[in-house]
């Protein structure tokens, strides 16, 4: 078993597709992926064609990238300015854009800024540079922060001096219970992070389940995982339950991984607050490197800007995020904000809500025009190649969705 | 949010068990097996999953057959349904297979 | 600036286009639908390296930078060669491409930069239908660059060149102070001829064609990206494709296969060559994703990376739009050819929606598939 093409099968999907239809009913289901992960699933296997309409997949604040505010970006910019930094980071970041301009462009203004696969990679960048000053500018939630502690206890150990971690480390919990205090909120169930759960377990999200009273099923990321656990909440609601479960159990354990956990208290503490594009202050909701970890800390060895960028106020991104508005439904969606020139967090990355529904939204549309249309075009189209027509059948791959 | 994916780890490259190689498609990468104590403790030829060069857990050919043996049940209980599938798939066929093979002079089966 | 209601993009047309609507929604994606019909304008101050990454920004600063200034009828027609007229000739025209390769390193598996400069200038000439008559060769050299390096280039060259039967006919050399240039670059410009009218055109492409591409994706891009060692990855069996396709492409015509138009799939990969074909030619293409031929190699670092193979480069693959009832013979041709062995029918073209590719997963779902918006970058989430 390779645990990734066995959960891609295709007639199992439509299984349990045809299953969720048939059990969801009437009923208008909302149901909020938190991780940019699934987001990324869901729409990389074109999931929602697979669920009835009812069934609704709310995109969630889990994109890492996406949640850093325009201001600490620009922070990160102006460190890798600094002459003699090399800075290092994801190549998730290298194209989201600050208030004046993205990493890629403050490399071509001349900055050192290099993409690394791991922190790793970054401490190996210090070792071969010892003249420089090795910056990584740390994103991720729970699942990537072990990382970077794991790290910088190394640099710590080896006695290498010339590395130094920007934090952004954010926690999963209050970003969720940001959202669950929303009033006007409208969703029935959660898809819990499957890869943030393989580290802190599934207990964490039990105050979803206890004070919320909504169910959390922590699923993985192949694309049946998401399918199962979106069939595993309407069946807790049908049933009257409200639990969290646990369907990614072949690599998620219920008490999540204590080696991860104890690293990431020895070199980190949580913040009294942090911002969130989209979502605003949240207190307890990020981390940053403990005091004995200060010598490594670029937001104490480096003077950065600090300077607050607020969130234009026309975007709805935060009400998107909630699932209270659709897309299409803010103002400045499709004017002022696009891909190319986001405003908000949904339209930074391509797996944001409103990216997603910008590319994707037409299409879906046109698509249902076509299906309607089909029958009746298609069979007097193309008439005047049947004179000739000497195609084997088996010569040809057929293109359809589904001929195998 | 963050990408992680199963592989196979080929071996261990230090008595500590710090580091191990993983292998993927005929890919290999060097990664960082530190955390993998516990229950997550893995033998060479098990798979890992992998993030950002880090082994965050061992793969459990038990708990996926489980998972899958759950998914396996639920088709097949739903004849109904199976029938509405195929129906979806002829419909699908109309749209772009059987249209394919009909525009070239050959009938959709 | 004045606007008209007949102006793709402009803001009478956009709201042209509201007033006929009611649905809200239908209103909002029909307003996205116009704005992305205007031309692209080129937002950057400075030029960054997705302009050269073979996606959405090289084709900005492509129409909205170059094609704009330097305007004119065989420049506009932005094909990967432009045809000239000969006074006096009808039925022949030349045909002349350009390209400049600055691969690092310049020594990979499977290939290194002089073979690319070689194979990549033919290839631009033969998914024209062009028959090569010769290329030149340009030098740009750093100070200190190790004669015996640039010797093993240029004899790659030239090996190159008589496996394509074309020789090197002239060429140039410039030397640039040490940090100036990255050791060496080349650029090489291809002449041929080419029958007129073109056969291979972007206006010949219709609704029901079907696109065939010659074979494995992604293979050089991900070769060089592991060469590079950036990633720390590992592939023994991984091969840059490099390869010349002039063989190929004149077999499928020499055969009188109806080919409509043809591409290699470069920088950008095989996602991008099928959105400018949806774009200029007005059309929509849908490919299979059971159907798209990749190495398990390429598969694996795409998988570890987060990229997808459909935008990974390739330098000896090509994308074929024939028309519908040559598609089987097309096919079969190919496979029976050195270059194409591995070739597949991965699609075909529709009327509508106008300019979107969109791929039908093999998990029974459908997707769109955009152009690469910057450099293929490694992910972590």
């Amino acid at each position: 078993m390779k645990f990734a093409d066995e959960f891609r099968d295709a007639d199992l999907a439509r299984a349990l597709g045809a299953r969720i239809a048939a059990e969801s009913g009437d009923k208008h289901w909302k149901i909020m992926e938190v991780c940019g992960g699934h987001t990324h699933t869901i729409f990389k296997y074109g999931i929602e064609d697979l669920l009835p309409s009812n069934v609704e997949l709310v995109h969630g604040p889990g994109c890492p990238v996406c949640v850093i505010p325009m201001g600490r970006l620009d922070d990160g910019i102006a460190v890798a300015h600094e002459p003699g930094v090399i800075f290092t980071c994801f190549g998730d970041l290298m194209r989201v854009p600050g208030s004046t301009g993205s990493l890629l462009d403050a490399k071509a203004a001349g900055a050192d800024v290099r993409m690394v696969y791991s922190p790793l990679d970054a401490l190996k960048i210090a070792q071969q540079n010892p003249d420089r000053r090795v910056v990584f500018y740390a994103i991720g939630f729970e699942t990537t922060a072990p990382s970077t502690a794991l790290t910088l206890m190394r640099a710590k150990a080896e006695g290498i001096r010339n590395l130094f971690v920007f934090c952004n480390h954010v926690t999963i919990i209050p970003p969720m219970k940001a959202i669950l205090d929303s009033p006007d909120l409208k969703l029935d169930g959660f898809l819990g992070p499957g890869h943030v759960s393989t580290v802190v377990g599934i207990r964490p999200f039990e105050f979803v389940t206890n004070t919320y009273g909504k169910p959390v099923v922590v699923v993985g990321f192949e694309p049946l995982d998401i399918l199962q656990g979106v069939h595993m909440i309407i069946t807790q609601i049908h049933e009257g339950r409200c639990e969290v479960e646990n369907q990614y159990k072949r690599v998620v354990h219920d008490d999540g991984n204590p080696k991860a956990l104890e690293v990431l208290s020895r070199v980190f503490k949580l913040r009294s607050h942090f911002e969130w594009r989209g979502l605003g202050f949240i207190s307890q909701s990020a981390l940053e490197l403990q005091d004995e970890f200060a010598d490594y800390d670029a937001e104490k060895v480096f003077s950065v800007p600090g300077v607050r960028v607020a969130d234009p106020k026309a975007c709805q991104c935060g009400e998107v995020l909630k699932g209270v508005l659709k897309p299409w439904e803010c103002k400045v969606f499709g004017t002022a904000c696009t891909p190319e020139t986001p405003i908000g967090t949904c339209m930074v990355s391509s797996e944001g809500a409103c990216a997603a529904y910008y590319n994707f939204g037409r299409y879906s549309r046109a698509r249902e025009r076509e299906r309607v249309l089909a029958s009746g075009e298609h069979s007097n189209g193309n008439g005047n190649g049947h004179a000739n027509g000497a195609v084997a059948e088996h010569d040809l791959q057929p293109i359809p969705v589904q001929a195998r | 949010m963050c990408l992680a994916i199963p592989a196979r780890l080929v071996e261990y490259i230090d008595d500590d068990h710090m580091y191990g190689k993983v292998e993927l498609g005929g890919v290999q990468r060097r990664i960082n097996t530190s955390l993998l104590v516990g229950e997550d403790v893995t033998e060479p030829g098990e798979y890992v999953l992998v993030h950002v060069g880090f082994a965050l857990s061992r793969v459990s050919e038990t708990e996926a057959a489980e998972t899958l043996r759950i998914l396996e049940q639920m088709g097949p209980a739903y004849t109904d349904e199976v029938q509405q599938i195929r129906e979806w798939q002829a419909m699908e066929e109309e749209l772009v297979g059987a249209n394919y093979r009909e525009s070239n002079g050959t009938p959709a089966a | 600036m004045t606007e008209t209601v007949t102006q793709p993009g402009s803001g009478a047309a956009i709201r042209a286009a509201s007033a006929r609507i009611a649905d809200p929604e239908q209103r909002v994606l029909e307003r996205i639908a116009e704005i992305r019909k205007r031309k692209p304008t080129l937002r950057e101050d400075a030029i960054t390296m997705s302009h050269g990454a073979g996606g959405k920004a090289s084709h900005t600063l492509t129409t909205a930078l170059f094609g704009d200034i330097l305007s004119n009828p065989v420049l506009d027609q932005l094909g990967d060669q432009a045809v000239l007229a000969l006074p006096g000739v009808d039925q022949v025209g030349i045909a002349v491409t350009t390209d400049s390769f600055v691969v690092s390193p310049l020594f990979f598996p499977g290939g290194d930069i002089g073979e690319l400069a070689v194979n990549g200038t033919i290839n631009d000439l033969a998914v024209g239908g062009a028959t090569p008559l010769g290329i030149s060769a340009a030098f740009i050299l750093e100070e200190g660059l190790d004669i015996a390096l640039l010797r093993r280039v240029v004899e790659s060259m030239r090996r190159a060149a008589d496996r394509a039967g074309v020789y090197v006919v002239t060429g140039d050399t410039k030397v640039v102070p040490r940090g100036k240039a990255d050791q060496l670059f080349i650029n090489t410009t291809g002449v041929g001829t080419v029958a007129l009218p073109p056969q291979v055109a972007l206006h010949r492409i219709a609704p029901g064609d079907v696109v065939l591409l010659s074979g494995a994706m992604g293979d050089h891009g991900a070769t060089v990206m592991l060469a590079r060692g950036d990633v720390d990855l590992e592939a023994d069996n991984l091969r840059s494709d490099t390869m010349a396709l002039h063989g190929l492409t004149s077999a499928l015509l020499a055969d009188g296969i109806d080919v409509h138009f043809m591409r290699d799939a470069t920088r950008g990969g095989v996602a991008t060559v099928l959105n400018e074909i949806a774009q200029a030619a007005g059309v929509a293409v849908a490919i299979a994703e059971d159907s798209l031929p990749v190495h398990d190699e390429v598969r694996g670092v795409a998988e570890i990376l987060g990229i997808d193979p459909l935008y990974i480069a390739n330098e000896g693959k090509l994308v074929a739009v024939v028309a519908r009832d040559h598609a089987p013979r097309a096919l079969e041709l190919m496979r029976s050819r050195p270059e194409g062995t591995e070739a597949a029918v991965i699609g075909e073209v529709m009327a509508e929606p106008e300019g979107m590719v969109f791929i039908h997963t093999g998990f029974g779902g459908t997707r769109v598939v955009d152009m690469l918006i910057g450099d293929p970058l490694p992910r972590i989430c």
